[in-house]
Parts: C-alpha cells; sequence; structure tokens
C-alpha cells in the first residue's frame, strides 16, 4: 500500500507524464474516485480485496471438480492409468509453456500500466491475448482428437456402455486399445502379448470375488436400474498391480472398472472445459483493458482495472498448472 | 452528538441538527419513477427492491405450506378424490414450499434486505465499496427467481389443471435435488424435465449471493469510519461479515454442483448417477458442503439482528460483546465441518460418522454463548417490549428449542431413528422459521421507521406476534412428537393414529396465516398512517440511528467517527420534547474521542 502512495506521489511530481492526473476543478477530487471513497488508496484496495475474495469462490468452484477427481482416481486408480494415454502429453506440455508465458507477459504489462507506458501495456496485452488463443487453439486440436477416436464424453464415448458412435473397431485405433499401444513395434507387441500371458493370472485376481448380485426386488417395480456386475466384498482391494514399468491395459482391468473408463473422459472434459470458458472469459476482459490502455486509460495513478484482470488472468494460469498434472502425468 | 465528532477540516457537522439534504429529501423521494428504482445504485433502494421480492417469494411459500398442511388433514387425498393426482399435486408442492423457502426467502431476507439496508450507514459509509455489482447481484437475484418460481409453479399447474406454461415442468425431488431423482432414473423419470431449469434458476441465485458476500466483505474492510475498530463495530456487522465468508466459501461449491449435474443431464456425463457410472452418495456430499453452510447463511444475520435489538431495546450496553463477536466467527468456521451429520444412513463409514457428530455438538457451543450473553444483556435491563423486543424474545425461545433439538440429532444412536422423519421437519422449521422469521420481524419492526420514517402501532405488532408465535407452536409441536413416534417425512399420506397430530399441526399453520396477516397489515399501516418517525425512536447508539428517518441519499454529508455502538446510557429521555437526546459530553468520555484527539 505504502509502494502505491508513494509511486502515486512520485508520479504528481513528474512534468510532462503523458498520465499526469488531471484533477476535475469542478469536484476538487481525481477523476476516477467514485463518491462513496474518501482516497483513491481506498478504492484501489476496495477493489483489491474483492478480487481476491472473487478469486477465492473460483477456487472453491473448481475444488467441486478437483474433489470429484479424487474421489474417482481414489477409487478407480487403474482406470486413471488406463486413459490417461489417450491425452497427448506434448500438447499439453506446450499449453502448459504458452499460458506460463502469458502471465509473464500479462504480469509485465500490469508493471508497465503502473508506469504509463501505454505502448509498452499495449505489447504485452497482445501478447498476452495470443498466448490465450494460442492455449485455446492446441485445446480445441486436442479435443478434436478426442471426437474423432470416439473418446468424447457422455454417449460419444467408446468406453461408455451407452455409447452410440460407429462400431469401436472402424474407428482409426482399432478396438479397447491405448494410443501407446498402437504405437508400438509388431515385436514389442508380440512382447508384450507374451508378458500378459504370464502376467495373467496375477493381473485378473479380482473378477471371481463375491457373490453375484441379485436384485430382492427383481420383477416389481422397485427393480434396481443399476446392473452391478458382482458384488465387491469390503476391505479387498480392487486394484490391478501391474508389474513395475508395465501398462495397465483395458483387457486387464476387471468388468467393473471397465465400466468406469468413461468416468475419466467426462471428469477430463468438465475440468478442462470449465477451464476453458475462464480462459475465454479472460481473453474477452484482457480484449476491453486492452481497448482500455490504448486509448491511454490507465497510468500511475489509475490503473484498477489492469491489476485485477491480471489477477484472473494468473489464476486461470493456476489452475492449469494443477489441472496438467493431475489429466496428462499419472503414474 | 459525540459518536459523530466534526472532522478535523472542520466541513462536517452532525446530521441531525443541520441535514445537508434539502428539507424533506430522503432516498425514497430523490427521484422518480419505476426506472429510478430499478436502476438504482443506492443500497437503501436495493435493499427495498429486495424487501418486496423477498416478501412476495414469501408469500407464495407460505400458501403452498398451507395447501400442503391442508393436504395432510386426512390420510387419504384431501383434495382431489383421483390418488395418484393427489400426490402428485403434494410432491410438487412441497417441493415449491421448501425449495422458494428456502432460496428465495431464508437465504436472502436477513443479508439482502436488512443487510443491504443498514451495512454502509452502520460504517457511516456513503454506499457499499461496489454499488454497480449490488445491482447486478439484485438484478441476478430476481431474474433468477422469477424463473426458479415459473419452472415450479409451471409443474404445479400442469399436474392440478392440465395448463401447460411453456417451459414449466415442475419440480418434485425436493429442495435438495438428490440424485437418482434429479438425474431422470426410476418412478421420476416422467417428471424431473424442470430438473434442469430449476437448476438455472439455482445457479443464478448462488450468483447473487455470492456477489453480495465479495460486497459486504470488501465493504467491512474498507469503509469503516473513523473511531470504528473490528472491535468497534455493531455485532450485525460481525454477523454479516461471517455470513460473506459462508456466502462466498459455500455457494461456489453449489454452483459446481449444479453445473455437475447439469452436465449429467445435458450431456450425459455420470458423476453422480449410478446408471452411467456416477456415485449419488458423492453427491450428498457435494451438495451438503453447500448447503449445510447454508443453514448459519440464514441464522447468523439473524443472530446479528437478535444482538442489536436485544442490546437496544433492554437500553443495556450488550453484555459479552467479544465474545458474540468471535461466536459468529467460530460457527461461520465450523459450519464447513458438520455436513456429514445430513448423511449418518447414506453409508458414511462409522469413523466419519462419529467424527461428524462430534463437531456437530461443537455448533453448540459458540450458539449457547450466543444465548447466554443475550440472556444476560436483558438481565437487570430497562426491557420496552417494543414489537421488535417481543420478536427477539421469541426467537431466543425457539432457537433454544431449535438448537437442543440439533443436539439430538446430532447424536448418532439417536439420529438412526428419527432421520427422515418430522421430527427433522419440526427441527429445522424451530431453526428456519421460528428463529430465522422470528428475527427477520424483528429486524423490519427494528428498522421500519429508519426505512420509512414511520413508527409501527405497538399493540397490533405485539399481538400478531404472539398470534404467530401460538401458531407456530401449534404446528411444529405435534410434529416432534408424530416424528419420534415414526411419521416419515414427505408422504402425502399415513397411518390414521396420527391424524390427530396433523389436524393440530394443520390448525397451527392457519393460526401462523392469521399472525402474519395481521403483522402485514400491521406494517402497511404504518406506511400509510404511522406517526412520524425521529431520527433515533429507540435512543440507540449505531450510526444508523445518527442519520434522519429516512436516510437522505447519500446518508452522510461527512463521514461520521464512530463511537462505543452500545453506549445506550448516555441517550436519555427527554420528556418535554417527546425526543431521546443525546448527551455529547458522557458520549465522548465512553468513546474515548476527545475533540482535541482530531486536530491534526
Amino acid at each position: 500500500m505504502s509502494d502505491l502512495v508513494s509511486k502515486q506521489q512520485a508520479a504528481v511530481t513528474l512534468a510532462g507524464d503523458p498520465f499526469s492526473p488531471t484533477r476535475d476543478p469542478h469536484h476538487g477530487h481525481p477523476p476516477h474516485l467514485a463518491h462513496h471513497f474518501e482516497t483513491p488508496e481506498q478504492q484501489y484496495s476496495s477493489a483489491k480485496v474483492g478480487m481476491w475474495v472473487f478469486l477465492a469462490t473460483e477456487l472453491l468452484m473448481f475444488g467441486g471438480l478437483f474433489c470429484a477427481y479424487s474421489v474417482y482416481r481414489h477409487n478407480h486408480p487403474e482406470v486413471f492409468e488406463f486413459a490417461h494415454h489417450y491425452l497427448d502429453r506434448s500438447l499439453g506440455a506446450i499449453n502448459t509453456i504458452v499460458l506460463i508465458t502469458s502471465s509473464l507477459t500479462m504480469a509485465w504489462g500490469v508493471r508497465c500500466a503502473q508506469l504509463g507506458q501505454r505502448r509498452g501495456l499495449v505489447l504485452c496485452l497482445v501478447l498476452t491475448l495470443i498466448g490465450g488463443a494460442g492455449f485455446m487453439t492446441i485445446k480445441t486440436i486436442e479435443y478434436h482428437h478426442k471426437y474423432v477416436e470416439h473418446v468424447w464424453f457422455g454417449a460419444g464415448n467408446r468406453y461408455s456402455k451407452h455409447y452410440q458412435g460407429p462400431s469401436i473397431n472402424e474407428g482409426p485405433f482399432g478396438g479397447h486399445q491405448s494410443e501407446s499401444a498402437l504405437r508400438m513395434t509388431e515385436g514389442e507387441r508380440q512382447e508384450a502379448a507374451a508378458d500378459k500371458e504370464m502376467m495373467a493370472p496375477t493381473t485378473q485376481p479380482t473378477e471371481s470375488f463375491g457373490p453375484a448380485f441379485v436384485d430382492p426386488n427383481a420383477g416389481t417395480p422397485d427393480e434396481s436400474k443399476i446392473k452391478p456386475t458382482q458384488v465387491i466384498p469390503a476391505g479387498l482391494s480392487t486394484r490391478v498391480r501391474p508389474e513395475v514399468g508395465e501398462e495397465v491395459r483395458y483387457e486387464d482391468l476387471p468388468q467393473f472398472e471397465k465400466d468406469r473408463v468413461s468416468t475419466f473422459f467426462n471428469i477430463y472434459f468438465l475440468m478442462t472445459g470449465l477451464h476453458g470458458i475462464h480462459v475465454l472469459v479472460g481473453m474477452g476482459l484482457i480484449t476491453w483493458i486492452l481497448v482500455r490502455g490504448a486509448r491511454g486509460a490507465f497510468g500511475p495513478l489509475y490503473y484498477t482495472p489492469v491489476d485485477l484482470v491480471g489477477l484472473y488472468w494468473h489464476l486461470v494460469d493456476l489452475i492449469w498448472i494443477f489441472l496438467f498434472p493431475l489429466l496428462y502425468l499419472i503414474h | 452528538m459525540s459518536a459523530i465528532t466534526p472532522p478535523a477540516h472542520g466541513i462536517g457537522l452532525p446530521v441531525e441538527r443541520e441535514p445537508s439534504p434539502p428539507r424533506g429529501d430522503n432516498y425514497l423521494t430523490h427521484s422518480r419513477g419505476i426506472l429510478s428504482w430499478l436502476f438504482s445504485l443506492d443500497h437503501k433502494r436495493i435493499g427495498i427492491m429486495y424487501l418486496v421480492g423477498v416478501l412476495t417469494a414469501f408469500l407464495i411459500g407460505g400458501i403452498f405450506a398451507l395447501l400442503l398442511r391442508t393436504e395432510l388433514l386426512t390420510p387419504g387425498p384431501t383434495f382431489n378424490s383421483n390418488k395418484a393426482e393427489a400426490w402428485t399435486f403434494y410432491n410438487h408442492c412441497f417441493t415449491l414450499h421448501g425449495a422458494v423457502m428456502v432460496f428465495l426467502f431464508v437465504i436472502p431476507a436477513i443479508p439482502a434486505v436488512l443487510g443491504n439496508f443498514v451495512l454502509p450507514i452502520m460504517l457511516g459509509a456513503k454506499d457499499v465499496a461496489f454499488p454497480r455489482l449490488n445491482l447486478g447481484s439484485f438484478w441476478c437475484w430476481i431474474g433468477g427467481a422469477i424463473f426458479f418460481t415459473y419452472v415450479l409453479l409451471g409443474g404445479i399447474l400442469n399436474a392440478s389443471f392440465g395448463w401447460h406454461l411453456p417451459g414449466g415442468y415442475g419440480l418434485d425431488t425436493g429442495w435438495t435435488f438428490y440424485t437418482p431423482y434429479s438425474t431422470g432414473q426410476g418412478p421420476h423419470a416422467h417428471s424431473t424435465d424442470g430438473t434442469i431449469a430449476a437448476l438455472l434458476g439455482v445457479f443464478i441465485l448462488g450468483f447473487s449471493s455470492i456477489l453480495t458476500g465479495v460486497n459486504f466483505i470488501a465493504s467491512i474492510h474498507m469503509l469503516r469510519p473513523k473511531g470504528m475498530g473490528w472491535f468497534r463495530m455493531p455485532l450485525m456487522l460481525w454477523a454479516l461479515y461471517a455470513t460473506s465468508v459462508i456466502q462466498i466459501l459455500a455457494t461456489p461449491v453449489l454452483a459446481i454442483t449444479g453445473l455437475l449435474l447439469l452436465a449429467e443431464r445435458v450431456i450425459g456425463v455420470g458423476i453422480f448417477d449410478p446408471a452411467i457410472g456416477g456415485d449419488p452418495v458423492l453427491y450428498q456430499h457435494f451438495f451438503w458442503f453447500y448447503s449445510h453452510p447454508a443453514v448459519y447463511i440464514m441464522i447468523l444475520p439473524a443472530m446479528g439482528v437478535i444482538s442489536e435489538v436485544i442490546s437496544t431495546h433492554s437500553r443495556k450496553h450488550v453484555f459479552g460483546y467479544n465474545f458474540i463477536a468471535y461466536s459468529s466467527i467460530a460457527i461461520a468456521l465450523l459450519s464447513f465441518l458438520v455436513w456429514g451429520h445430513h448423511m449418518f444412513v447414506s453409508g458414511q463409514s462409522p469413523l466419519a460418522n462419529a467424527i461428524f457428530s462430534l463437531l456437530t455438538f461443537s455448533v453448540a457451543v459458540p450458539s449457547a454463548i450466543k444465548v447466554f450473553n443475550w440472556v444476560s444483556t436483558m438481565y437487570r435491563g430497562d426491557i420496552r417490549f417494543t414489537t421488535a423486543m417481543v420478536c427477539a424474545m421469541c426467537f431466543i425461545v425457539m432457537f433454544t428449542f431449535g438448537g437442543l433439538t440439533g443436539l439430538f440429532l446430532g447424536a448418532l444412536s439417536n439420529n438412526i431413528h428419527v432421520t427422515g422423519t418430522y421430527f427433522i421437519v419440526a427441527h429445522f422449521h424451530y431453526v428456519m422459521v421460528g428463529s430465522v422469521l422470528f428475527a427477520f420481524l424483528a429486524g423490519l419492526y427494528h428498522w421500519w421507521p429508519k426505512m420509512f420514517g414511520r413508527m409501527t402501532d405497538l399493540a397490533w405488532g405485539n399481538a400478531g406476534a404472539l398470534t404467530l408465535l401460538v401458531g407456530f407452536n401449534l404446528t411444529f409441536m405435534p410434529q416432534f412428537i408424530m416424528g419420534a413416534k415414526g411419521m416419515p417425512r414427505r408422504y402425502a399420506t399415513y397411518p390414521v393414529e396420527f391424524q390427530g397430530y396433523h389436524v393440530v399441526s394443520t390448525i397451527g399453520a392457519y393460526v401462523m396465516a392469521i399472525g402474519l396477516f395481521t403483522i402485514a397489515f400491521n406494517l402497511l399501516h404504518a406506511l400509510l398512517k404511522g406517526e412520524k418517525a425521529p431520527a433515533n425512536p429507540w435512543g440507540a447508539n449505531t450510526l444508523e440511528w445518527h442519520c434522519p428517518s429516512p436516510p437522505p441519499h447519500d446518508n452522510f454529508p461527512v463521514e461520521p467517527v464512530a463511537g462505543d455502538p452500545y453506549d445506550l446510557k448516555s441517550w436519555q429521555w427527554d420528556e418535554a420534547t417527546k425526543q431521546w437526546v443525546l448527551d455529547e459530553q458522557r458520549a465522548r468520555t465512553v468513546a474515548g474521542t476527545e475533540p482535541t484527539v482530531h486536530h491534526h
């Protein structure tokens, strides 16, 4: 706070500064000061408090999704280990770099606004905007891949019981195989098949556990719409444990886990989708301050909107930094 | 006039002596026309608009409460001889009653109406920190409210009269939207199309709540006047601050829950619906992570009102100020740790049940601290039986009933037996109606002279409040008994042996309606024919009583300096002029704000 005040005092003494404060002679207070605030510092700090509080609500909102993620990952770890191979790590990593860079240019832009450097501000905001657009473009490419491969959300997912797309064997990657499995050479494939045969007794231990599910209301209107394939005894881990270095395969999963594979993609689309909407909102806000900044609205005495949009953009960036390892780098 | 010491530059004079706006100009007369209200950034006008909206919602919710109580007069169908239609009607009725009362009345009533009106004035400020955001929040509320009510009413009109409103599908899931009822599985699949629209409504209403919370927190942090440190704030502000903390931390979780449910319904994502790979218990966790703290969004501001009213109308400094202030914060924090007590029979682990049970008991500590402090404030006070005070005293008794039965329910062994029965219904009505409604009425009667510059009629007001008290206990006391005997909640039908209780309960509901209409006529009569109110009819010392009634557009021409908010002894009744007069010298000494302090 004292920093800000001293900057403002310094700015007032600067002669020839294009952003030098013009005090409205009729009201005797700075032009951006709303009538219910006493001083510009009070107004600036209020806006800042409000923004931080709002960011807390954003965190809590994403927190719900992170919580859903944790619950499903804890209950079905092998599903996540299997399904995450469909995500392209390189694209995800590139996107992470793109977004972090855009956060840097955003922070630089805030500094330019504080120093009254109009051209610097415009340049930084344009670069940030390009970063956001780049991120969304790459995200669109990734989404397109998922769509083409029929690992879309809801009924568009080939692993869903309610899958409604073309037969999975006609898809570009064939049947229930992970992408990485398809990239194997023929030799590797044979080796993996041999491994799998050897591992067979230990990787499918849970299928036979527990009695079959019997619906006591079968044949009545109360009959359960949920038909679990088996009831899991409490306290027994159902986890498929591949040897170190071996990947979880779809065939290794017990049936009830196979039914959960589409959940991974649903969570993926919800998390990245909500994040993507936030990126778009952020780009809209940056465009708004870019237009105002280009007209010279901001200077050492008034840069609150730039600062607040910056905070928002950093939060959106931060959320992605958590999303990337949680979704793409599962091991 | 010591609470408002002239500031250093000497422009400011005490408002009461020399109001700066022209005579007769106040926020009500400041500008004219419906648009000047709908687009007003004035927190007082926004508060009044919320008041109109909230009372309308209360009327709708109340009518459906009477309808569902009437349906329960007999074990069989009461309105309609066709059982299936009668039951559908009943399901829609109790969903509408619950959802409208919770989302449109109890949650916004005190923070949005009374909070908006008094918070900035109590801070000696001209407005909340973000007036435009405040108006946006009101628009979200009114838009969400109309949308939500339309969808729910549409369903009832459709079920009872066959009128098809476009998009008005209705909702029969209960206000909790539990999966799989809300995900379209099972016997409810035919009627759940209203879920999508209703969820959108809740989502929009949630935004309103969040934005109000952001505004109040920033205002309390940044707009406090000279002389008002955190522990010089009126306790209403502590309560609103704690409420806002819950609003901003819990409501986003409801928003994401709603979004997930929408995603489930619209694009078939399976998070909660077991038929497509989801987990319905996860839904309950998410829902109660919001909805339990939401109970404290309702009760905390009510407690703030009670602290103001009890102290003022007992003519005594509030007892245990620090404890009341800290207990608000303690309740806000504990409110996030007890949601699991709604799920004792939903398949939680016994360990989680035990922990949630223990944490639930701990909420009783700060709540009891408040009750003891209010009672101690009244002890040897010079109690005035104004309608506000009568309502506040009703609050204390009803809240004690509601709070203590909450402990019965927090005890695991007992909960297992009465969960899902009328015992629960009675318990939460004692908290949400017996407590919050009485506190809301206490606040309305306390601040009505400030809001509209008119005094209410004492006799009719008290008669209304006492009728309401009798009706309320007639309605809900029998529900404790039948709940303990095993009458399940949410059923349109019941075994004949419960009919006696249901008849008493229904009669009580009608007595409540008589009490509420008496209060409504009393308040309206005051608006039209009430005696003109002075600036400070109660001799209270919080800052809103230092500006005229009704307040001018800008509240205070110059930011006032705050003193001790509960220094009531400095206001003495002057028999000659029939008004409260401030002993400035005494007030200044109590507040420790000698004028010399300000010459810098």
